[in-house]
């Protein structure tokens, strides 16, 4: 009986650090989008803050994170 | 088509059963938590899981070459041994579906073939160590890969967003949830239906229909994605009942954070060669969202239930399949008994089930009664855990216990695959 550590341990690390780097891109990609509405909201009473780097960087949030999605489906074609 | 004898037709449409309860046991891993969390509605939720499965099982062409990869030896395996172990992990993953428990369809189908082969050839026909490393240790590894996973992810997302409010942020969480949902759902096409092909395949090389090394026809493939995706559309309710509420409450963000760890692990162990059950991979993750969060907890009485359930698979679907493997040795009228034993069984449990119904309806109520399960059927779950508990004996007797009425008026059942095998047994079946 040989078990393949070397596989488990890659498939743990890799699981964990795939998870942990898309979740947190997307809850960066979710909270910058929320904030660009907090401040059009802002704008619309007088307020006016500069919008527009938290919403590019939300769009490259989701970019990234759709672009995992697509190597995901890549594996499974594959 | 003229060379299928009644055995390898009663395969056949076995298998296709298998991929059905395969289809209808695994919803839960993919929808359960989009459909608690609200990001999808229930009907919606099974509906767009069945058409990834079905998409799915046309995506990939590589099919299973062996059904076991390796736990038992498959060399002149009989047709008859494919369909006893058929039935044990049928009538398994029906039993656990009764319960609301997720359990692995694919070491229900594990447990009975090792079961039907010990039966049939012995016990030289198992691999024990592939035993431990395909089956035993992946257990273990699973929840524990993307239950650490979630944990952190849930944990970081949480700190992410902790300076906005809940609502506005919840939309964006349940799209992507439903991004990592679609994922599994079509990950799991391929992987379930490609492996219900396989066994068909094989039995029809066994059979002498198809040559050694041949391509599955497309009417196998197209009947294997249907199979399976009717399953998935029909869904295993009381599961993604168990996964969605039972185990844990999970808020949007955790939802999310549960599905991508699942949905990773998933990807990641079936590339890297390491593989590991869907199901497992699943509640692993929901359980581990469910303690990423300040105050969160898990249902461990649900939880260990749910251990105990896939401690129980391999030995439970094996003496199932063993048994029907005893019976299909008989002879021709074995076969036929062992077909009416399965429908009956399953007619038992469905019987039950209606007891007290979980559908599209009430699958996110707070109240059927207990957390997991349903209320009224809790009685019915403690004492079939109670006499499942003592393994190995106890899963046959109870399930002996369901089908012993069957058998003396097994000709009267009406379901249409019993009727063909039972009114059919002077036929003579030429394997």
């Amino acid at each position: 009986m040989k078990i393949d550590w070397a596989a488990l341990g890659s498939v743990f690390g890799v699981s964990l650090l795939v998870t942990v780097a898309l979740v947190g891109l997307f809850t960066l990609g979710v909270v910058g989008l929320s904030k660009q509405e907090q401040a059009r909201e802002a704008r619309a009473t007088g307020g006016g803050t500069a919008a527009l780097p938290a919403q590019a960087g939300a769009y490259a949030c989701f970019a990234l994170c759709a672009a995992a999605v697509a190597y995901g489906i890549y594996l499974i074609v594959a | 088509m003229e060379h299928i004898t009644l055995l390898l037709g009663i395969v056949i449409v076995t298998a296709l059963v298998f991929d059905f309860t395969n289809g209808f046991h695994d919803t839960a891993n993919a929808m359960a938590t989009t459909i608690s969390t609200g990001a999808l509605k229930p009907k919606t939720a099974v509906a767009m899981s069945a058409v990834l499965n079905l998409v799915g099982a046309f995506l990939s062409v590589e099919v299973a070459k062996t059904i076991s990869g390796g736990i038992i030896n498959e060399d002149g395996l009989k047709t008859e041994v494919i369909f006893a172990a058929l039935v044990g992990a049928i009538l398994w993953n029906l039993l656990t579906w009764l319960l609301g428990l997720p359990s692995s369809s694919s070491h229900a189908l594990f447990g009975g073939l090792i079961g039907a082969a010990v039966m049939s050839m012995g016990w030289s026909s198992v691999n024990g160590g592939t035993v431990v490393t395909k089956v035993l240790l992946p257990a273990v590894a699973a929840p524990l890969v993307a239950g650490v996973a979630a944990t952190l992810a849930t944990r970081l997302t949480y700190r992410i967003s902790s300076r906005t409010d809940e609502k506005s942020t919840a939309k964006g969480f349940r799209a992507g949830q439903i991004a990592s949902a679609g994922l599994v759902s079509l990950a799991h096409g391929t992987n379930d239906a490609q492996k219900t092909m396989g066994i068909i395949t094989l039995a029809l090389i066994t059979g002498g229909v198809l040559n050694p090394g041949a391509n599955p026809p497309m009417w196998v493939i197209v009947s294997a994605g249907l199979a399976i995706a009717l399953g998935t559309y029909l869904g295993g309710w009381r599961i993604i009942r168990t996964m969605g509420k039972g185990l844990t409450e999970l808020a949007p963000k955790q939802g999310f954070a549960a599905q991508t760890s699942a949905a990773t692990a998933i990807l990641a162990s079936s590339h890297i060669g390491f593989s590991l059950s869907t199901t497992q991979v699943c509640s692993g993750a929901v359980m581990g969202a469910g303690l990423g969060r300040k105050g969160g907890v898990v249902r461990w009485s649900t939880a260990t239930r749910m251990f105990v359930a896939w401690g129980l698979t391999l030995p439970a679907a094996g003496l199932v399949g063993a048994g029907a493997e005893l019976l299909t040795k008989q002879g021709t009228w074995g076969v036929a008994t062992t077909a009416a034993l399965l429908v009956g069984g399953s007619a038992v449990i469905w019987a039950l089930s209606r007891r007290q119904p979980v559908d599209h309806t009430n699958v996110t109520a707070e109240e059927i009664g207990t957390p997991a399960v349903p209320s009224e059927p809790a009685g019915v779950v403690t004492t079939a855990i109670a006499a499942v508990s003592p393994p190995p004996a106890g899963p046959s007797v109870a399930l002996a216990e369901d089908l012993a009425p069957f058998p003396a008026d097994a000709p009267a059942s009406h379901s249409p695959a019993s009727a063909a095998a039972v009114a059919d047994p002077a036929r003579p079946a030429t394997v």
